[in-house]
């Protein structure tokens, strides 16, 4: 949050509210609706860090547009009243001035955004990059076929069963992790290592709760044994860099690995479902 | 002219957005075309000879196979959600009539009833072209799918034969039966319709999550493959969905002829009947999240692939896409029980509360179309650190939109007490002390809901999908028990004035038709996704489909394709409504007649 922004945003909203409460200011329904518009397109536009992409601001304030509409017409006098206050302001003589400034001033607004977006440079065109893409029924690991759907993490039963033993993949991954993926994935695995601010995309943060706490561990067995090259088409417009380790790791070097991943962000893999 | 000038508006919208979806489906058809050509050409170069046995596929010209089975299937299944969906609640307001000794709920059930015939000899003939569709079209699947259901087409038939003659007897017999048995008319009606779509919930549920076959697909049980994972969930979720579907069709049906209505009091009736449409489809439709839930989790439970095809695939954006949708039909429904409330004397003690309800609507509107990751330029991408953004993000998944979606089902919920409150004063001696305790079970419940929510984030997976079911059974005890109290807090209340009917604003009217309309758009979405996820297989994972329509057409193809059978849709929906008010049009009287300019004929007939 950016809190300069937000706390003007504030400030000018109760300044407004104040000056019309002691009738100093007097403002319509429609100059509510606007200041209100405004004050939210200003908010989301400047009051969050990092800032909103523009789709997504454009999205919000059609939310917002459509909403403040419906408020405007629930009510036939606040209706009324803004028509009235539209029609006197194009037939009385007392608003030529400001309305021929609306005049000129709407055309040349549309013209500035035609020569803006004329004269950007060019960017490629906007991605609707998939992050977790469906994976295949079952994959080839080093000759032995794995079923992604149906098999388990081996080692997983052993932390109820033997955790001992289990301790000893827990160390098994961690080893790994760190002589592997911290460069990327960084040392509390927030996705942000040494490396990661050369990729598009960045690599995975294992600490949001969006990304291994809501899959299998067959899924992730198969994002680390064949990494971005073996992404299908639609987690493209290009491969995440992400290494396919089938070429450096044993099949119990990935599953140790994945199971310190879980142990080390204190999360637990989806539970495969039962089937009745 | 003045009268007129919204409706001109309105079919200019109308007409700009149809120019602008044939425009996009154009553009995107040439694309497909040339695809699906060149794969034509690939397949026919290595074909065997057409010997009519062992055909797989045959083209139908021009749309191609693919585009006619899904429009034929999509208008099919829209006509019968609205023929299953009237009787059920027809019967229930010819049951209220009943019992209640009210002729007006008779009248109207019957006005709902009027509707059917037309409809249903539209989706029995929609269905007969589907059949002969996929049959020529699609040969080699039909095959496979008539082994596996073999016995299942005769009780179909059979059930369809019965649904007939209830049908007609239950609306040629209004008021030539005792009550009784009228009702029991419509109540038969309702099981036979209800078994014909469970039968065929069996069919296409099967092709998305087979069972009951071995692993290259032969018959093990018949059984099995109808009672395959997805099909109660489909079963329960068309039920609810048509009653919705079937409301808000109802409703645009008496905002229709309200808008055309002559007399205050055909006024007044279609004020009403409107109201009653909407009432039955916003009931029908609080559920609806809850068990497209169950669905989605039973696809995941069959198969991961498939959630997470659904979920975070490709699809995914339509579910962007139906987020925005159902925002706006929340915001529908409250707005057309807002303007709605200017012609309920005293309701104006209200309006205060709009302001609040809007607010909250605006703001789960917004949590619950946020997507999970972001469409955004790789500069902004780089700002964000990833498609996800830090803040953002966390209203993308799943603890958010329940929470989201359960305060917009109490908003809702709370715009219609206010609503029946408006000309109501209790004069209950502890009126203050209910209201009170009515307050305290929504503030409790809504405080839940929200905790339950955040706490989502601090969860494993298994934990945080178990909190819907407190969460979805909160609300449901704030709204049962705040009605329950409601009865005994406005029992012989003071009335503060009337409900005039009649006068409702032509602009709640035309938010009956958004509503038809955007459930409608919906459901032709959901339904390209439900039969989408399956990909380039007829039947998950057994059949593959080999044809040249094998891809997953574009996002916007295939929104195009949804609004035009939308559009073909309501057309034919036109013609039923045409069709059903010409029973109480004027009798047809001799050209010379109406050149009598006075009325002389007019006034010596009566
Ligand atoms: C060269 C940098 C790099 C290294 C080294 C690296 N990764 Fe990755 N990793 C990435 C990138 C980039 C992504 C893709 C993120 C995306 O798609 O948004 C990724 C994605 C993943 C994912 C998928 C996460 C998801 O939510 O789908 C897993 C699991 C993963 N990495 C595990 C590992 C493991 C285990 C190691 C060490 C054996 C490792 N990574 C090493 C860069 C790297």
């Amino acid at each position: 949050m950016n809190i300069v922004p937000v706390a003007i945003i504030v400030l000018v909203m109760v300044a407004f509210s104040q000056l019309s409460k002691r009738n100093i200011l007097r403002l319509n329904v429609v100059a509510w609706m606007v200041i209100w518009w405004l004050a939210i397109y200003f908010a989301l536009s400047y009051g969050i860090n990092p800032p909103l992409p523009a789709s997504i601001i454009g999205m919000f304030m059609f939310i917002v547009s459509l909403a403040l509409a419906a408020y405007l017409t629930t009510s036939t006098d606040d209706m009324e009243a803004a028509k009235s206050a539209f029609v006197n302001f194009i037939i009385n003589p007392r608003y030529a001035l400001p309305l021929i400034l609306v005049m000129i001033g709407l055309p040349v607004v549309s013209a500035y955004n035609v020569y803006s977006d004329m004269t950007q440079p060019p960017q490629p065109p906007l991605s609707t990059r998939t992050i977790h893409p469906p994976p295949p029924p079952s994959i080839t690991f080093k000759g032995k076929t794995i079923d992604l759907i149906e098999d388990e993490n081996p080692y997983r039963a052993l932390k109820t069963d033997n955790p001992a033993e289990f301790a000893k993949h827990v160390e098994n991954g961690r080893r790994v992790y760190f002589q592997n993926c911290v460069y990327c994935h960084g040392d509390n695995m927030a996705g942000r290592g040494i490396f990661a601010h050369g990729f598009d995309p960045i690599p995975a943060n294992f600490r949001d709760p969006t990304t291994i706490a809501m899959l299998q561990e067959t899924y992730l067995f198969w994002r680390i044994a064949k990494g971005g090259p073996g992404l299908p088409a639609e987690a493209t417009p290009w491969l995440s860099a992400m290494p396919a380790w089938e070429k450096f790791l044993s099949e119990e070097e990935i599953w140790d690995v994945i199971i310190f991943m879980y142990e080390f962000t204190n999360q637990e893999p989806r539970a495969k479902e039962e089937l009745h | 002219m003045k009268k007129k000038l919204p409706f001109y508006l309105i079919a200019t919208v109308v007409v700009v957005l149809m120019l602008i979806a044939l425009n996009h489906l154009w553009t995107n058809w040439d694309a497909a075309r040339e695809l699906s050509n060149a794969l034509a050409e690939k397949d026919a170069a290595g074909a065997p000879m057409d010997d009519g046995g062992t055909l797989e596929y045959r083209e139908f010209p021009v749309i191609g196979s693919r585009v006619l089975v899904w429009m034929i299937a999509e208008l099919h299944l829209m006509f019968a959600a609205f023929v299953l969906a009237v009787p059920m609640f027809a019967v229930i307001i010819e049951f209220i009539g009943y019992y209640t000794g009210d002729k007006r709920y008779d009248d109207l059930a019957y006005e709902f009833t009027k509707l059917l015939s037309t409809s249903f000899s539209f989706t029995a003939t929609l269905g007969a072209m589907l059949t002969f569709a996929l049959i020529i079209l699609y040969p080699r699947l039909m095959g496979y799918l008539v082994n596996i259901f073999s016995w299942t087409f005769l009780p179909y038939v059979l059930l369809f034969f019965a649904e007939a003659g209830f049908l007609y007897s239950y609306y040629y017999g209004w008021g030539k039966f005792s009550p009784k048995v009228h009702l029991a008319l419509g109540i038969g009606l309702n099981i036979v319709g209800t078994g014909i779509m469970f039968i065929a919930n069996a069919w296409l549920t099967f092709m998305n999550s087979p069972a009951g076959v071995t692993e290259t697909g032969a018959l093990i049980s018949t059984w099995d493959a109808i009672n395959n994972f997805t099909w109660m969930p489909i079963n329960i979720h068309r039920l609810i969905a048509n009653v919705a579907f079937g409301g808000s069709i109802a409703a645009a049906y008496g905002a229709f002829k309200f808008l055309g209505a002559k007399t205050d009091e055909e006024r007044a009736h279609y004020d009403w009947m409107g109201y009653i449409g909407n009432f039955i489809a916003i009931i029908a439709f609080l559920p609806l999240p809850f068990a497209g839930y169950w669905l989605g989790k039973e696809i995941y439970a069959y198969s991961q692939t498939l959630g997470i095809v659904m979920m975070g695939g490709t699809f995914s954006w339509l579910f962007i896409i139906q987020a925005v949708l159902i925002g706006n039909l929340f915001l529908g429904a409250n707005y057309y029980l807002w303007v709605s409330m200017e012609r309920i004397e005293g309701a104006e003690r209200y309006r205060k509360a709009i302001k609040w309800l809007l607010a909250s609507i605006t703001i789960c509107f917004i949590v619950w179309a946020t997507p999970h990751s972001l469409v955004a330029s790789i500069e902004e991408a780089r700002k964000m650190g990833g498609a996800h953004h830090p803040i953002l993000g966390v209203l993308g998944v799943m603890s958010a939109k329940n929470t989201a979606v359960n305060v917009l089902i109490l908003t809702t919920y709370l715009s219609f007490l206010l609503y029946r409150r408006g000309n109501k004063e209790a004069t209950h001696p502890r009126a203050s002390l209910l209201k009170n305790i009515q307050f305290g079970i929504f503030s409790v419940v809504t405080i839940f809901v929200i905790v339950l929510g955040v706490a989502g984030y601090f969860v494993d997976a298994t934990t945080r999908i178990g909190f819907s079911v407190p969460q979805v059974l909160s609300v449901l005890f704030a709204m049962i028990s705040i009605a329950a109290i409601d009865v005994f807090l406005f029992r012989n209340a003071k009335s503060k004035g009337e409900i005039k009917w009649g006068q409702i604003k032509a602009r709640a009217q035309y938010a009956l038709f958004f509503l038809a309309i955007t459930f409608t758009w919906l459901m032709g979405l959901m339904g390209y996704v439900r039969a989408g996820l399956r990909q380039h297989y007829h039947v998950y994972g057994i059949m593959e489909d080999t044809s040249a329509h094998a891809f997953t057409p574009t996002l916007g193809f295939a929104a195009g394709v949804v609004s035009v059978t939308v559009l073909i849709f309501f057309a034919l929906i036109a013609i039923v409504f045409w069709l059903s008010s010409l029973s109480t049009k004027k009798k047809w009287e001799p050209k010379d007649a109406s050149d009598d300019v006075y009325g002389l004929a007019e006034e010596a007939r009566s």
